[in-house]
């Protein structure tokens, strides 16, 4: 059984949000740290919380802090010492190994994520825009009240239009799979894989592998919690667009490139099981939507191209020990969204996402470097994840086809990558011990 | 291709997860471990030897997310101490599959031989930093390595046999 009245809700659920605000702090003092953490730690929901109160609840509150950030609250040098060395490293100095070079580089970062004065992230979600301004206002007064405590950067995120599915700037529809963890009462939908062991999420469970082992001490900071990376994802919308618009003749053939990319229409239909034409029935089916594999329903990737983003960051039944390498994940879109009569206009827009897991090296570093970043992933020899992969202008996209496959070349970068950061995200208790400064 | 002590390219040394990659070769990528064996534990060796031989034959393709071409087990004495060679040659750096690997020698008994050896550490099956720490700290990297067909993966070739195959399949269909 899973402590669900411990564990911050953000690792079990989705909030039924459109708008929120990630604010990055930083502490001046130790007490600094503590007087601001006591005065908020009330406010984060664990998972019980959450799900009692999410009729009426209007705002959502996650807490999760930095290597640096924990030592900044005053946790000995020895315990910081068992934490994980990629942790310990952060983000930006494993910039090699995710691919974030030449664009994507931390040099490049914009939202003072490279800091190493960056000890914390509050991630506020609110049901509407309105609610996010009121509790804003009051995460400011909170901080406020707390000297020593600063902000050094924030980040409005929320949903854009049509409002009635979730879904990102390119206009692909997100939020299709959802992990379904044992001990967390949900049930897997056909296709996700199962039941997952919670040791693969949530720290002081079983994984895949046997009882937990080697976890961060003491017990009372790392069990329940998880580790966070963060990921400033920008989405180069005009730069989409006009590559539709080169490599498809009518709007048909634009819309089944951008499926070709994805591996699944923009409806969120997958293309393994509607492979030549959209079925946005399929897609609203969470029965059916997921219910697919690649080694025999499409081996050589005649549905969904062998380099295609969801055959890449999940291959499914065609990877080693997958459950191993799962990956839960949160976020939301920033910036204005771009009609799509619109040329380009400059402005910042894209994902803000997260990737939950137990072990970064093993599930979000092993995604970024053999999965998304190995240009010999599958053999395909030259390429990259065409949506999040480091693209330079030289590489290319194969697609699959009877009787030769179609070969993009010079595939041009779809994203950038703006700003990022491994945090730990303790349970409550952590959060109170933390807090308490004992 | 000449390849310089230590065992990387000091211009072109690029990282993976678990600290430094060493570089593909026209041979592909590979390792040559040594390390000695804890004394009287040869029959160990042997038996491995075996329960790996039975676990490929019930399951063909054990094996195959390793992205292997070839493995070699050696055992060799040096002044009355017993050694062991294990050298494998594949297509994907040992570090992007560190993990994968120590799982999937976990299930195949392959820890019954590294545990044989002096220094491997005991708690490898959930630390695969060590497993790789230990691997390179016994790795001896070649100084010379020559592919016939350079730089060609098992997968490749694989492909070729099975083309080969069906055209002699498609020349017997045309008799
Ligand atoms: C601009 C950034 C990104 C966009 C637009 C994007 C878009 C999408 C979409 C539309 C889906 C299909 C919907 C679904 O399966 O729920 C998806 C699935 C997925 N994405 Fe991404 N994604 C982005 C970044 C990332 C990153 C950074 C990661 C992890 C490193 C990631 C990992 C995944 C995974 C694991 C899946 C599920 C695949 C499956 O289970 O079949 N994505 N993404």
């Amino acid at each position: 059984m899973l402590d669900l009245d411990d564990i911050q809700y953000i690792l079990l659920n989705r909030a039924p949000a459109r708008a929120g605000r990630y604010e990055f702090l930083s502490f001046a003092s130790a007490e600094a740290g503590r007087a601001w953490l006591s005065a908020l730690v009330d406010q984060v929901h664990s998972v019980e919380t959450m799900r009692a109160s999410i009729a009426d609840e209007k705002r959502w509150v996650t807490l999760a802090f930095t290597w640096n950030g924990l030592r900044a609250l005053g946790v000995d040098e020895a315990a910081l010492a068992t934490f994980p060395e990629e942790f310990r490293q952060g983000m930006a100095a494993r910039a090699e190994i995710l691919g974030d070079t030449g664009a994507n580089h931390p040099d490049h970062w914009v939202d003072g994520t490279t800091d190493p004065d960056l000890h914390a992230i509050v991630l506020l979600f609110t049901r509407t825009v309105e609610d996010r301004a009121h509790y804003q206002e009051e995460l400011a007064s909170l901080l406020a009240a707390s000297p020593g405590a600063e902000l050094l950067s924030a980040l409005d995120v929320e949903a854009i239009p049509p409002f009635g599915y979730a879904h990102d700037h390119f206009g692909y529809r997100d939020q299709l799979t959802n992990l379904a963890i044992e001990g967390s009462g949900d049930a897997p939908t056909p296709g996700s894989g199962g039941l997952l062991k919670p040791g693969e999420f949530i720290l002081g469970y079983p994984d895949e592998h046997g009882p937990p082992a080697g976890r961060p001490q003491p017990e009372v900071l790392s069990r329940n919690g998880s580790f966070l990376a963060y990921r400033r994802l920008q989405e180069h919308v005009g730069k989409f667009r006009e590559f539709l618009a080169e490599h498809g003749e009518t709007p048909e053939e634009q819309e089944l490139l951008a499926a070709k990319l994805m591996g699944r229409w923009r409806s969120g239909a997958p293309l393994v099981l509607a492979p030549d034409k959209d079925d946005p029935k399929l897609a609203d089916d969470p029965q059916r939507n997921n219910d697919f594999n690649y080694k025999q329903d499409d081996p050589f990737g005649y549905a969904v191209p062998l380099g295609a983003h969801i055959r890449r960051v999940n291959p499914r039944d065609t990877a080693a020990s997958i459950n191993r390498h799962r990956m839960i994940r949160r976020g939301a879109t920033y910036g204005p969204h771009l009609p799509d009569d619109a040329p380009e206009d400059d402005q910042e827009r894209g994902v803000a996402a997260f990737v939950l897991c137990a072990s970064l090296i093993r599930q979000f570093e092993f995604a970024q470097n053999v999965w998304i970043n190995d240009k010999n992933f599958h053999e395909l020899g030259n390429e990259r994840d065409p949506i999040i992969g480091t693209q330079d202008g030289t590489l290319e996209f194969k697609i699959p086809t009877r009787p030769i496959r179609r070969t993009i070349t010079g595939l041009p970068a779809f994203t950038t990558v703006r700003g990022g950061a491994y945090f730990f995200i303790p349970g409550i208790e952590a959060l109170r011990w933390l807090a308490a400064g004992d | 291709m000449a390849i310089p002590e230590g065992g990387f390219f000091p211009d072109d040394v690029e990282y993976g997860r678990y600290g430094p990659i060493f570089p593909k070769t026209p041979a592909c990528y590979g390792f040559t471990i040594v390390a000695k064996i804890i004394p009287g534990r040869e029959e160990a060796f042997r038996e491995h030897g075996r329960t790996l031989e039975k676990a490929v034959k019930d399951q063909p393709d054990i094996l195959a997310p390793l992205e292997l071409h070839y493995l070699r087990w050696v055992l060799f004495e040096i002044k009355g101490e017993t050694y062991f060679m294990y050298q494998g040659i594949f297509d994907t750096d040992f570090d992007k599959y560190t993990e994968d690997a120590v799982a999937l020698f976990s299930q195949s008994g392959i820890s019954t031989v590294f545990e044989n050896l002096e220094g491997f550490p005991a708690d490898w099956k959930t630390n695969p930093e060590a497993f790789v720490e230990f691997v390179r700290a016994h790795h001896r990297p070649s100084f010379l390595e020559y592919g016939e067909y350079p730089y060609v993966s098992a997968d490749e070739i694989k492909k070729a046999l099975r083309v080969k195959h069906l055209f002699s399949q498609m020349l017997d269909q045309m008799q």
